[in-house]
C-alpha cells in the first residue's frame, strides 16, 4: 500500500515538473519583446544573399506552424503539448532539410548520456572515497591537503576549467585533439580508440569539478558520524579501524551522497552543454548549438524540451531508487 | 576579525582585491574601454598597456575590469532579488501551511529540477545575443529563488515548533512582528551565506550564456569578453592576456566568494556555539 502512494507521488512530481517545464517553454518565445518569425527570417535572409519573395512567404508560414502560432492560444498550447507528450515529432529540421529533428536527436543522445555517466559515476566514486578518507583522518596533513585542493577546484565552473584545460593541453602542450574528429565505424578498434581519445578532455574537466564537490559534502558527512556514539562503541569493542571505516562510516555517509546526486543531476547536466560546445563533441549540447547558430527553431525546441525531460526523468528514477539502497527509509 | 577564521580571512581578501578592480579602478579611465579600435591591435604587454591590447584595438587591462565590474552587479541585483523572495516566500510557506505551503513547495521543488541552462539558451537565442543586463538579471532571479525558498520553510517549519515563538504567539504579538523580531535573526545567517552563494551561481550563468554568445555580446562581462577573445581566435595566436585574464579572474572570483561563503558559515557556526 505504501510502495504505490510513494509511487504515486513520484510520478505526480515527475509529471508536475515536465509540465512546468514544457509550460515556460512555450511561453518564453511569446513573450519576447520581437516576434521570434521575423527574427528568425531576418536571420535567414542575412546569412543567405538572396530569396525568393514566394520562398519567404512559405518560410513564414512553415515558421508560424512549427511556433504553433495558428489558433487561440489555448489552442497552440494544446498543439503544443500534444506534439511533444504524444507524438514526440518535433518536426523537420529547418537547417538539414528534410532531416526530422528526431533522427538528429537520437543520434546525439548516446553521446551526452556516454560522456554524463561515465564522468559523473567516476566523478562521484572517487569524489567519496577521497572524501571519507579525508573525513575519517581528518587531522593526517595528506586529508587536509585533499581537501584544499578539492576547495580550491570545485567552484570553478565546469567550461571555464574546460577552458583551462584547452589551453594546456591542446596549445600549449598540444597532447589532445582541438576538436573531435572521429576515425573508424562501428566496433572497431580504431573507432573506439578515437571516441576515448577525443572524450577525455571533456570528460576530465566534468570529473574535476564533480570530484572537487563530492569530496567536499563526502568529508563533512563522515566526520560527523565519526563522532557518533555508535562508532565510538565500535572502537571501545576493538575493531578494526579500517572495518570501523568501511562498515560503519561509509555506508551512513554514502547515502544522502545518493540524495544529493538526484539533485544535483541539472547542474550537472548544465554543464555539460556548454563543456560539449567548446570541445566540438558531438552531442545534445552541440546540437543546440547548431541550431541557435543556423536558426533552426524546431531543432532548438525540440532539443531543449528532450533535456527538461530527460532531466526531470534521471531525477525520478534516482529518487525512486532510493528507498531500495537504504533500508531505513521505506516508502512513504 | 579575531574569530574569523582562515577561508574567511583568504575568501574577504580575495573578493576584496576583485572588487577594488571592479569598482574603483575604471573610475582612473577616461572613455570606454568597450569601443574598438581605441589603441593599436595585439599590442604585447607594455607600461601604457600592462595586459596588452586586443585583436579589437581594446586595452585588455581596462577591458577586463569593467567586465569584472558588469559581472559583480549582475550577480549582486540577481542574488539580492533571489534571496529576498526565496526567504520572504519560504518563511511565507512555513509558517501560513496549508494550500499556500503544498503550492510553494511544489513550485520550488519543480524549478530546481528543471535544468535552467537550456531555458536560457532558448531565450538568448531568440535574443539573438542583443538581450539587456536587466533581461538577463531579471531570468536569473526567476531560476535562483526557490533553493533558498525551499531552505527558509524547512528552517520555518522548525523554528515554529518552538517554544519561544509560541509564547509570542499566545501573548498575541502580530504574525509579522513575530517574522521581524524573532525569527530573522535565526534565518540571517543562513540568508548571508545563499546571497553569496546566489552572486557565484549568477556570475556563472550570466558568463556561461555568454561563452557561447547568448548574453549581452555588446556588453563588457567577463563571459563576453571570453566570447569575443575566442571568435577571434586568441588561443591560436597565443594572445594569451586576452583570453586568459578573464578565465582566470572567473576562476579567483569564484573560489573566494566560495571559501567567503563556506567561512561565513564556519565563523557563525561558532559565534551560535558560543
Amino acid at each position: 500500500m505504501g510502495f504505490y502512494k510513494f509511487l504515486l507521488s513520484r510520478v505526480l512530481s515527475f509529471v508536475l515538473v515536465v509540465f512546468i517545464g514544457i509550460t515556460t517553454v512555450f511561453f518564453v518565445p511569446r513573450f519576447m519583446p520581437s516576434d521570434p518569425v521575423e527574427a528568425m527570417i531576418g536571420k535567414m535572409t542575412a546569412n543567405q544573399a538572396f530569396m525568393e519573395p514566394e520562398a519567404i512567404v512559405t518560410l513564414r508560414e512553415t515558421l508560424n506552424e512549427s511556433f504553433g502560432l495558428e489558433g487561440s492560444m489555448w489552442d497552440q498550447y494544446w498543439g503544443f503539448v500534444k506534439r511533444v507528450i504524444i507524438t514526440q515529432d518535433f518536426g523537420p529540421s529547418l537547417a538539414s532539410y528534410p532531416n526530422p529533428v528526431n533522427e538528429l536527436i537520437v543520434k546525439a543522445l548516446p553521446w551526452t548520456m556516454g560522456l554524463l555517466l561515465i564522468s559523473t559515476i567516476i566523478a562521484w566514486l572517487i569524489g567519496n572515497v577521497v572524501g571519507l578518507l579525508a573525513g575519517f583522518l581528518k587531522d593526517k596533513s595528506y586529508s587536509k591537503a585533499m581537501e584544499a585542493i578539492s576547495i580550491m577546484i570545485y567552484p570553478i565552473p565546469y567550461y571555464i576549467l574546460a577552458l583551462i584545460l584547452i589551453m594546456l593541453l591542446t596549445y600549449i602542450y598540444p597532447i589532445f585533439p582541438l576538436s573531435a574528429t572521429f576515425q573508424g565505424e562501428g566496433f572497431s578498434w580504431e573507432h573506439i580508440k578515437s571516441i576515448v581519445y577525443n572524450s577525455i578532455l571533456p570528460a576530465l574537466s566534468m570529473i574535476l569539478v564533480g570530484t572537487g564537490w563530492w569530496v567536499i559534502s563526502m568529508k563533512t558527512l563522515s566526520s560527523g558520524i565519526a563522532e557518533e556514539d555508535y562508532v565510538h562503541f565500535a572502537r571501545l569493542k576493538g575493531l578494526s579501524e579500517r572495518k570501523i571505516m568501511t562498515k560503519y562510516v561509509l555506508p551512513n555517509a554514502a547515502l544522502p551522497q545518493v540524495t544529493m546526486l538526484a539533485l544535483q543531476i541539472g547542474t550537472i547536466f548544465n554543464g555539460a552543454l556548454i563543456t560539449e560546445i567548446l570541445f566540438g563533441y558531438p552531442g545534445i549540447g552541440t546540437l543546440i548549438y547548431t541550431g541557435i547558430l543556423q536558426a533552426d527553431y524546431n531543432l532548438i525546441m525540440g532539443t531543449i524540451t528532450l533535456s527538461i525531460i530527460a532531466v526531470a526523468a534521471a531525477t525520478f528514477i534516482v529518487d525512486f531508487l532510493y528507498p531500495f539502497i537504504d533500508p531505513r527509509v521505506r516508502y512513504k | 576579525m579575531k574569530h574569523w577564521n582562515f577561508r574567511l580571512k583568504l575568501g574577504v581578501l580575495l573578493l576584496g582585491i576583485f572588487i577594488i578592480l571592479g569598482f574603483i579602478v575604471p573610475f582612473f579611465y577616461q572613455g570606454n574601454p568597450i569601443e574598438w579600435g581605441t589603441y593599436l591591435k595585439n599590442l604585447k604587454p607594455s607600461k601604457e598597456h600592462i595586459f596588452g591590447t586586443t585583436n579589437l584595438g581594446q586595452d585588455t587591462f581596462w577591458l577586463l575590469a569593467k567586465s569584472i565590474q558588469n559581472s559583480f552587479i549582475i550577480g549582486i541585483i540577481v542574488a539580492f532579488f533571489a534571496t529576498l523572495i526565496g526567504v520572504l516566500l519560504g518563511l511565507w510557506a512555513g509558517f501560513k501551511g496549508g494550500f499556500i505551503d503544498r503550492l510553494i513547495t511544489v513550485l520550488t521543488d519543480s524549478f530546481i529540477v528543471i535544468p535552467s541552462l537550456p531555458i536560457l539558451i532558448l531565450l538568448g537565442s531568440l535574443m539573438q545575443g542583443k538581450a539587456s543586463l536587466f533581461m538577463i538579471a531579471f531570468v536569473l532571479i526567476i531560476f535562483n529563488w526557490p533553493w533558498p525558498a525551499r531552505q527558509i520553510r524547512s528552517m520555518a517549519l522548525s523554528l515554529s515548533e518552538r517554544d519561544f515563538i509560541s509564547t509570542a504567539i499566545f501573548s498575541g504579538q502580530n504574525t509579522l512582528k513575530i517574522i521581524v523580531k524573532e525569527i530573522f535573526p535565526f534565518v540571517a545567517g543562513w540568508s548571508v551565506a545563499n546571497f553569496v552563494n546566489t552572486i557565484l551561481v549568477a556570475i556563472g550563468s550570466e558568463s556561461g550564456l555568454a561563452v557561447i554568445g547568448m548574453s549581452s555580446n555588446e556588453k563588457a562581462t567577463l563571459g563576453t569578453m571570453i566570447y569575443w577573445a575566442n571568435q577571434h581566435q586568441a588561443m591560436l595566436s597565443e594572445r594569451w592576456w586576452w583570453i586568459g585574464s578573464p578565465v582566470v579572474a572567473i576562476a579567483l572570483i569564484f573560489i573566494a566568494l566560495f571559501l567567503v561563503m563556506t567561512g561565513y558559515q564556519q565563523y557563525s557556526a561558532l559565534r551560535r556555539g558560543k
